[in-house]
């Protein structure tokens, strides 16, 4: 995955608070079998509005993406994280995300950066007033910077690691084959298999 | 201290734990449907890699499976293209496939308990957010993003941190014609759709022991729309009932030593939960969903909510955006409000007994005029089962449409949507904006509540009948 270390950009806010999967990519789009074209299918029933704030000029180009609470809830999806990077953004800020696309955010590069209401909607009117005003977030210090504010965020060290790392699990964890042997051997004779 | 169910079947499936790194958890049942799993296989063959344990994977396909003509191609090409790359890759990789067709066929969450494959006190993964359902059995079981597919392709692991536990304890019993489906939509709206973020959910108490196995995976089924990565209910004599004689199901010695140590899966008297909520089963109704989230239900007698009696503004603005999405009145009472679609079905809602449910309120009785109403059964052997019992005559007789299994109007990535504006009471688990068809508008329901509201076209309880 693309290693995260800092980011300085644009934000743009979603007033909007359970944005469900379902919402950031249509099922429709889960058709797909490859790995590209969902920036197409990012909120498609929402960017129908010309007013929506995607569909804003004001917020062209923008890589941080400032949501209410409960963002990413409900299908497991991961076409929604594939969604929001292949459109251009790096980083979400919300006060409280779904477990799984949280999850699936940091397997990808994608930062899920929780801050609390109060800073969510004090970044929000910032840019609402100001779509200029330059962001910049920080992994290596936890850190969310904008105009003369700063707001550190919490993420365990370990992910953090990773996402500064831009290192995949997969290769982690085939590192420990043996522990993995050595588990299997000890599981229940019981256990059902499907062949 | 002692510790709690979910506790210990995370604690007897770590693999490997080490300071400051997440533990690495080995999966005992892997379920693999078309949509999340592609770009997984695609992932292993990039890299070279082989599936570790195919003997502990097990695919089908469902949410692009038309319920009318199984036997002929899907005429949507990337459907078809979805389902063929699934073909393709659990035949190279050596994976047993459940094909459109098969009398194996079904929702992946109701063919596991189905074949004896969920157990107690295993982990199971799906690359699907309703994977919560085998919770019923006392499983650990949770759904995963698609780069966690491949890594259980694998490795057979994931890397996990433990998650925190939470008491859901319904006390007292739940009256006559209140369901499982209407307890567990009272207690999303009672601990909101964010309620159970990071922690796995026990459902405890009187109401939930007295719960069939199917009314259990009905609950823990939606332990996600109340945020929680899983569900789990505690197994007993009605578990192990269900499970005996089942094809996957251990059998002689290997039967008596699993139910042994499947007796152990419970929590600890003095076993501390991070979080508790107590409800009394007794004062439960119906339920149903008025809003674009399944925190947003109210008791069948209620009216539509005004906005301005929220006091949170996030709640607040929630609430106004679904009323307008919904076309819905503050003021409205429920059973005023009349639908077009009732859909029976999905992970949720799609078994025998909610087949039975429905039967038992259609008979003798007609659909009302207008109203389209879909039963589709959550596999082929449901459907089997249910046509074996006469419930197909039943329902065709009153004028519903009796179709063949799969996921169906629950998600639009099927033929079976709604049309933009058009309103549906549905049995399946998520109301939000276009997930039954862009602008269609979901109220969710129990299987009784969808008979019921199908007969007098607007939502009703069968004892309104």
């Amino acid at each position: 995955m693309e290693a995260f270390t800092t980011y300085t950009g644009r934000a743009v806010p979603l007033r909007r608070s359970n944005v469900d999967t379902d919402q950031i990519i249509p099922a429709v789009w889960l058709k797909q079998v490859s790995r590209t074209g969902f920036d197409k299918g990012l909120f498609s029933a929402w960017r129908e509005d010309p007013e929506f704030v995607l569909n804003q000029p004001r917020y062209e180009g923008a890589g941080i993406l400032v949501a209410g609470p409960d963002f990413g809830t409900g299908s497991s999806r991961e076409h929604a994280v594939w969604a929001l990077q292949q459109y251009g953004f790096r980083v979400v800020i919300a006060p409280r995300f779904g477990d799984i696309f949280r999850n699936n955010s940091t397997k990808m590069g994608l930062l899920p950066v929780v801050l609390t209401a109060e800073q969510v909607e004090d970044i929000q009117a910032g840019v609402e007033q100001d779509p200029a005003l330059e962001i910049t977030v920080d992994l290596e210090r936890r850190e969310v910077r904008y105009g003369a504010e700063s707001a550190g965020f919490e993420i365990d060290d370990y992910t953090r690691w990773r996402l500064l790392e831009g290192l995949d699990d997969i290769g982690l964890t085939l590192r420990h084959g043996d522990a993995i042997t050595e588990f299997e051997g000890r599981r229940a004779p019981w256990l059902p298999v499907t062949v | 201290m002692g510790r709690t169910l979910a506790e210990k079947v995370y604690d007897a499936h770590v693999v490997r734990r080490a300071e400051g790194e997440p533990d690495l958890l080995y999966i005992d049942l892997h379920l693999v449907h078309e949509v999340t799993s592609p770009q997984a296989f695609d992932g292993l063959r990039m890299a070279g890699r082989q599936v570790r344990r195919p003997d502990l994977t097990i695919a089908t396909e469902d949410h692009n499976v038309p319920t009318t003509d199984l036997l002929r191609p899907i005429a949507d090409p990337v459907s078809r293209t979805q389902v063929e790359t699934l073909r393709k890759n659990c035949s190279d990789f050596g994976i047993r496939l459940h094909p459109m067709g098969d009398a194996g066929q079904g929702i992946v969450h109701v063919i596991g308990p189905q074949l004896g494959l969920t157990q107690p006190g295993t982990t199971v993964v799906c690359g699907d957010s309703h994977t919560s359902t085998h919770g019923a059995f006392g499983a650990l079981a949770f759904g995963i993003g698609t780069s966690e597919v491949e890594h259980v392709l694998a490795t057979q692991t994931l890397p996990q941190v433990k998650p925190k536990t939470m008491a859901v304890t319904v006390d007292g019993a739940l009256p006559e014609g209140v369901t499982a489906k209407d307890l567990i939509l009272a207690i999303i709206a009672r601990i909101g759709t964010g309620g159970g973020q990071g922690h796995v959910i026990e459902y405890r108490g009187e109401a939930i022991r007295s719960l069939s196995m199917e009314g259990r995976m009905t609950v823990c089924n939606m332990s996600i729309e109340a945020g929680a990565r899983a569900g789990m209910i505690a197994p007993d004599e009605t578990t192990f009932a269900y499970l005996e004689g089942r094809p996957h199901a251990p059998q002689g010695e290997e039967w008596e030593r699993a139910v042994e140590y499947w007796r152990s899966l419970r929590t600890d008297d003095d076993a501390v939960f991070d979080k508790e909520v107590v409800i009394d089963a007794s004062a439960l109704t119906p339920f149903v969903t008025w809003g674009t989230n399944p925190g947003q239900g109210l008791p069948l007698g209620d009216s539509v909510p005004d906005p301005a009696s929220y006091g949170d503004p996030a709640q607040r603005q929630a609430a106004e955006r679904a009323l307008e999405y919904m076309g819905l009145t503050a003021g409205t009472p429920l059973r005023d409000i009349a639908v077009d679609t009732v859909f029976v079905g999905s992970c949720t809602n799609g078994r025998i007994e909610d087949l039975r449910a429905v039967a038992g309120v259609l008979r003798g009785r007609k659909v009302a005029d207008g109203v389209r109403m879909l039963v589709v059964p959550g596999s082929m052997k449901v459907k089997k089962q249910a046509e074996d019992e006469g419930l197909d005559e039943v329902i065709s007789a009153a004028g519903a449409q009796w179709r063949e299994a799969g996921c169906s109007m629950c998600l639009a990535m099927n033929p079976d949507k709604l049309t933009p504006g058009e309103r549906s009471a549905s049995t399946s688990n998520r109301n939000f904006e276009g997930r039954q068809g862009p602008g269609g508008r979901t109220h969710l329901v129990s299987p009784a509540v969808a008979a019921a509201t199908a007969v007098t076209g607007r939502l009703a309880a069968p004892a309104d009948l």
